[in-house]
């Protein structure tokens, strides 16, 4: 339940270019035609993948506060996390260069499709916020990290691949002049993010949240009115023991 | 001088890093709601990029080219990192608002974009300019929409209530004016830019794209 939670948030909620505009240099340039995009969102997907998991364990074993105490006790006052930037970014870029070579040797096919995209890749902003908000929002296990790699990849990927479609189509409409380009795919891209927003409720539940507060107010005033016709009550008694007497 | 001017000079309208080369876009608009936050992120951006071209500038008949990628992206990584541990030093809530963000000026392609294309190729003062008139036309993008979402969102400016106040209704507010909500959302920070290339294009017919 809880895989699926961050699978849903990191692909809606959390989406990379809607709500976080994230990646959006290589989304804006390599979005004119389809077939592009899905080369590059495919690259996308598969290099979060392995970064993600890859950062979390340099995190959660080098870089947070008292993470080396498997070296031993001297270690644990340690605090590296003023490196995470730069561990992570080396990470990135060494991963890309190694899928790179990888992908080239034994599917010179997904290379031909893939590998021009690659090198773009490390200076992806998609790629390295990833990794900062798998740390920012301190992500417990492994499986979780793999898991939010993929889902935001697959976000990314959705995003591009649908302002694509929509760019090849919007060739066809009389677009003012001044805003033709690059002007109108922004504007586009907001209206999509404002779509998003919609996703907001899915999962965090806004209702239940609200709830308690809702049910804790109803109980205040109810028992206000049974105090009021308890006071009522006694009164109407304590007159009627005055006109007994 | 006139060379050298130029440098500065150029980013800032016709050859508008964001507006016209669409670098950069990534960590831009997300901290755009209030002023402040833009001012900062335009400030470190300028230190940045500053001091990163130096340095590449003057590394650039050392490094090799095919790992030019990774030093590049070394000497950014460093560069943020002290501009990171500045902010957390002396603006904790800023750097709180910021969050990741400063941690993506490492990624912004404004800066890889600048030492490709400028620093690998020129000296120290002209790579200096060259980064200083980039991070400031960066910087005049990022302020323009800081400015208009946080006086529309919020009525205010640098936390400054200029419209009056909105519980109080003196001032604008006193005229039946409502802040709009809703330029505080991110997707409004996409328009505005979307607008400003918009305003951009329409007074500079050379621009248009086809």
């Amino acid at each position: 339940m809880e895989h699926l939670e961050l699978f849903f948030k990191s692909i809606f909620i959390d989406n990379m270019v809607f709500a976080t505009f994230l990646g959006m240099c290589s989304y804006l340039a390599v979005s004119k035609k389809v077939s592009t995009a899905v080369g590059l969102g495919a690259a996308v997907i598969f290099v979060l993948a392995i970064t993600v998991p890859l950062n979390w364990l340099l995190d959660q074993y080098i870089l947070q506060p008292g993470a080396l105490s498997w070296l031993g006790e001297d270690y644990v006052s340690y605090d590296l996390s003023f490196l995470s930037f730069i561990m992570f970014i080396a990470t990135i870029a060494t991963m890309v260069q190694l899928v790179e070579i990888i992908v080239e040797k034994f599917s010179p096919s997904l290379y031909n499709s893939l590998g021009i995209f690659l090198p773009l890749i490390a200076v992806n902003c998609a790629i390295l916020g990833g990794s900062l908000f798998m740390q920012s929002r301190e992500i417990e296990t492994l499986g979780l990290a793999l898991n939010y790699g993929i889902g935001s990849g697959i976000g990314w990927f959705l995003a591009i691949l649908a302002i694509a479609a929509i760019r090849e189509k919007i060739r066809y409409s009389n677009v003012p002049p001044a805003l033709r380009g690059l002007g109108i795919t922004f504007i586009i891209t907001g209206l999509m993010a404002i779509g998003f927003m919609s996703f907001g409720g899915m999962l965090t539940g806004g209702d239940e949240e609200a709830k308690p507060e809702n049910t804790s107010a109803a109980i205040e005033t109810i028992k206000e009115d049974i105090e009021k016709v308890e006071e009522k009550l006694i009164s109407n008694i304590e007159q009627k023991q005055d006109t007994n007497e | 001088m006139g060379k050298d001017s130029r440098l500065i000079l150029d980013p800032l309208a016709d050859n508008n890093p964001i507006t016209i080369q669409v670098l950069g876009i990534c960590s831009a608009l997300a901290i755009t709601a209030e002023l402040e936050a833009s001012i900062v992120m335009s400030i470190s951006v300028l230190f940045v990029l500053g001091v990163g071209n130096v340095v590449i500038s003057l590394m650039r008949n050392i490094i090799p080219s095919k790992i030019r990628i990774i030093v590049q992206l070394i000497v950014v990584a460093t560069l943020v990192i002290i501009v990171d541990l500045v902010l957390k030093a002396f603006a904790y809530e800023l750097s709180k608002t910021l969050s990741v963000f400063v941690g993506l000026i490492i990624t912004n392609c404004i800066i890889m974009g600048r030492f490709e294309a400028f620093a690998l190729g020129n000296g120290p003062w002209r790579s200096f300019l060259d980064g200083i008139g980039n991070a400031l036309g960066y910087g005049v993008i990022l302020i323009i929409v800081g400015f208009f979402r946080e006086l529309l969102g919020s009525g205010t400016l640098l936390g400054i209530q200029v419209l009056g106040d909105p519980i109080e209704k003196t001032g604008l507010y006193a005229l039946g004016y409502e802040n709009n909500g809703f330029m505080l959302l991110s997707p409004m920070a996409l328009i505005v830019v979307g607008i400003i290339i918009w305003v951009q294009r329409s007074r500079n017919k050379a621009l248009i794209e086809d």
